[in-house]
């Protein structure tokens, strides 16, 4: 209860259907700091700060502003007391003007002249400077997030929550970005910035609160931590987490494998460069090559560039330059499978012919496929009915192993793993990385997941992405260090 | 009662009621059915078919008035090809827009079919107008275009014959060719069949487009060779919209689109007795339409909801 407490979330749970995504959080933001929070994807980062705003009610734990306990029943209420927050997504209309979106969800008469007047006001308090008149949709992406930030000051806000603010922003804008956030602390206001970038954290915040699967694992003032300690706080120390049930695997495979790597390159990126459609850099140029027999694991954090890498690899993402040389079919296990893998309407041997839709022609022979499909769920363990029952009616893991089971039979060649066990329990996890070890006795494998023991656990040799660039992972001399992992993860020197 | 009664008797009641009448007035609908089918399973929203309709019909007018001097045979032909490029033709307006300029179908469809209305009434009134330019229609096709009938003495013709062959085509297509399958599968999930797939998603759908356009405007001709025998305004008294109705009332699929046609059919053709013995107004019938089709969207999405909470139990 010390009086300059801005924002305070005092011992927060919060369970989504069975899954505890905040477990007893706290964090205490103080007026006049920058204050980062810090964590792996699905840390709890997100949910905490949407509890703050209002957005979802805490299971237990209490929320103080100014030192005061409110109750936030929804966003509007979170305004009324000064947050603010700006999305990863805007929350913008496209086809209105700066002035009418800031206008929009303001209570009383709508007066759009005052509302110009007070953006006007704004950026020349602020710099943060936006023609009022402009159509969101004509503006770049780094004036839309000044536009959500302008949003937030003309109703007041003192504390904004700004959630990886720089994921979207070149370089040079995300610096601009958070030397604005400085300047706007300085006078009376709270930062809360939500990232995984651990340079930006170190170097612009005054503290650190670290989440690690819904816990609070660090918190300090910024000087009081170097490099090594938040990323132990990150990825849960040295050792594997006392949390992390016992994998059906007894013995990790770490680092090994290489008896069996040939000799013969089957997949190669050449210089290969990504742009998005707006023209930002999501992958600078990367070579790269992967070897029959070997498993490339892939570690990044959401937006560093590895959807990229593998969608290039798996022949499902056209390069904007460079080369990138690969077989006619690679195998490709999506990590949104509903929608990327399957048709969750149609049937498993529908789903199965759905393999062969672009390069099949003439008559299908269903029985052919239908006895194919048989094969494959008796081969691979897929339970949950015969081939003639709609996929959705499976549960997650086996309408995994089926993606996979399908996948490796596509292609003998290569094989692309995006996150394959969200979700999944322990043995359909276990199942899926027996079935990508195995593809490698006869295929260049890529592996990423977001979870880091995953990787190190069945990849014969590790590349991190960070900020659309990808480096290689040297195995490090202690084979339960897991610092070198992380400091590439997180950007770290 | 003596209004279902009128209703049943002008649907059924005779041999003159169904030959004449029901099927005579189920075959437009039947055609569009599997148009709006066509392009419904594949994630195309057409709302398009009465202009690709009236499109067909207005080529297969222009042809047929020409047609005089050609065996029948080769004017029949002639007019079913007409019907078919310029309903495919029409279509391919709609299917470009969404392709390269990201122009929403239900939008561009709907005015496409305004535009091929006053295209006709200004066809009517300018180069296919009768020749003593009084009427706003065009002159009687000459009897070589006429479409010939299926059972003697009644007005049922050639276009439900085809109508029935086209929906066996149709679902023999989408259950047992690679073609129908990847139609299908770019409306049921277009990112899996892109990726999964490796279907080429946008020039699927653009063929789906095409081959509904292509389908309605064989409608527009059937009704043209078959009914009308010429061209004038309100050709068709909005079977493209009905046909939706149609379409979703068979779930899509081409085999029920028969029976859903048919039953269509037989509320206009009974409506209208209805009117005329029973003194009911026929919009009467178009309020029941209306209550079944959306009973029946009602009833599909209910269905859907409890098997989706069902999966997940599983």
């Amino acid at each position: 209860m010390t009086p300059h407490e801005a924002l305070t979330l005092d011992g927060i749970t919060h369970t989504f259907g069975g899954h505890r995504a905040l477990d007893d959080a706290t964090c205490m933001v103080a007026r006049g700091t920058i204050h980062a929070l810090l964590g792996e994807n699905g840390a709890g980062k997100t949910t905490l700060m949407r509890i703050a705003f209002g957005m979802l009610r805490p299971d237990a734990g209490t929320i103080r502003i100014d030192g005061a306990q409110v109750t936030l029943r929804s966003s509007a209420d979170a305004i009324t007391r000064g947050i603010g927050m700006v999305h990863q997504h805007f929350m913008l209309v496209p086809a209105m003007t700066v002035a009418e979106n800031v206008a929009l969800g303001t209570p009383g008469p709508l007066d759009l002249h005052a509302v110009r007047d007070r953006i006007r006001a704004i950026g020349a308090a602020t710099g943060l400077v936006v023609d009022p008149d402009a159509r969101v949709r004509d503006l770049p992406v780094s004036a839309q997030q000044r536009v959500e930030i302008v949003k937030a000051l003309a109703r007041d806000a003192r504390t904004l929550i700004l959630d990886e603010p720089t994921a979207v922003l070149t370089p040079e804008q995300g610096d601009e970005l958070l030397q604005w956030t400085r300047r706007f602390a300085d006078n009376g206001g709270s930062v809360v910035l939500i990232t995984h970038k651990l340079r930006e954290a170190r170097r612009h915040a005054d503290e650190i609160t670290v989440l690690r699967r819904g816990r609070v694992t660090r918190h300090a003032m910024t000087g009081a931590l170097d490099d090594a300690a938040i990323v132990e706080a990150i990825t849960g120390g040295q050792r594997l987490d006392g949390d992390v049930a016992p994998r059906a695997t007894p013995h990790p495979l770490r680092h090994t494998a290489t008896s069996n790597v040939g000799t013969e390159v089957v997949l190669a990126l050449d210089g290969t460069t990504v742009h998005d459609a707006r023209g930002l850099t999501r992958l600078h140029p990367t070579t790269l090559a992967v070897r029959r027999g070997e498993i490339l694991g892939v570690i990044g954090v959401e937006g560093a560039g590895q959807r990229e890498l593998l969608r290039l690899l798996a022949g499902r993402l056209a390069p904007t330059a460079g080369r990138a040389t690969i077989p006619a079919e690679v195998g490709f296990v999506p990590e949104d499978r509903l929608h990327d893998a399957v048709i969750p309407e149609l049937t498993l041997t529908e789903n199965l012919a759905l393999a062969e839709a672009g390069r099949a022609h003439g008559w299908l022979r269903w029985s052919d496929v239908a006895d194919r499909t048989a094969a494959l769920l008796t081969a691979d363990d897929v339970r949950g009915g015969g081939v003639d029952v709609q996929m959705r009616t499976l549960s997650g893991g086996n309408q995994q192993k089926f993606v996979l089971g399908r996948e490796r039979r596509r292609a003998s060649e290569a094989l692309i793993v995006e996150n394959p066990t969200r979700g999944l329990d322990l043995q359909a996890t276990a199942r899926i990385l027996e079935g990508i070890r195995a593809a490698a006795a006869d295929a260049a494998v890529v592996f990423h997941s977001t979870d880091l023991e995953e990787v190190l656990r069945v990849a014969t040799r590790v590349v991190a992405c960070f900020d659309g660039r990808v480096r290689e992972v040297p195995p490090p001399a202690d084979p339960d260090d897991r610092t070198p992992y992380g400091r590439v993860l997180l950007g770290a020197e | 009662m003596d209004a279902l009664l009128a209703l049943w008797q002008g649907a059924f009641g005779s041999a003159y009621a169904i030959l004449s009448a029901t099927l005579v007035r189920a075959t437009p609908l039947l055609l569009l059915g599997l148009s709006v089918a066509t392009a419904f399973r594949s994630g195309i929203l057409n709302i398009g078919a009465e202009g690709q309709l009236l499109a067909g019909a207005m080529a297969a007018a222009a042809v047929g008035l020409a047609s005089a001097e050609w065996p029948s045979a080769i004017a029949v032909v002639a007019m079913i090809v007409a019907g078919i490029v310029a309903g495919a033709g029409w279509a391919f307006i709609a299917a470009a827009l969404r392709r390269w300029f990201g122009v929403l179908e239900v939008i561009s469809t709907i005015m496409l079919n305004f535009l091929a209305l006053h295209l006709v009434s200004w066809l009517v009134r300018g180069p296919l107008q009768e020749p003593t330019r009084t009427n706003p229609q065009s002159a009687t096709l000459p009897d070589v275009a006429h479409w010939p009938t299926l059972v003697p003495g009644h007005r049922l013709h050639l276009g439900f014959a085809l109508g029935l062959l086209l929906a066996l085509a149709l679902w023999v297509m989408w259950r047992h060719t690679a073609v129908g399958f990847r139609l299908r599968v770019v409306g049921m999930g277009a990112r899996a069949a892109a990726s999964a797939g490796r279907v080429a998603v946008d020039r699927t759908v653009m063929g789906a487009f095409l081959l509904s356009g292509a389908i309605a405007g064989l409608a527009g001709a059937s009704e043209v060779g078959g009914v009308t025998w010429g061209l004038y305004d309100g050709i068709s008294p909005g079977y493209g919209y009905t046909a939706i109705a149609v379409a979703l009332l068979a779930r899509l699929d081409p085999r029920a689109v028969v029976p859903s046609a048919v039953f269509f059919g037989a509320l206009e053709a009974g409506a209208a007795a209805m009117q005329r013995d029973a003194g009911v107004p026929a919009v009467v019938v178009q309020v029941v339409v209306a209550g079944v089709v959306l009973a029946v969207i009602a009833l599909d999405e209910w269905r859907r909801a409890r098997a989706v909470r069902g999966g997940v139990d599983a």
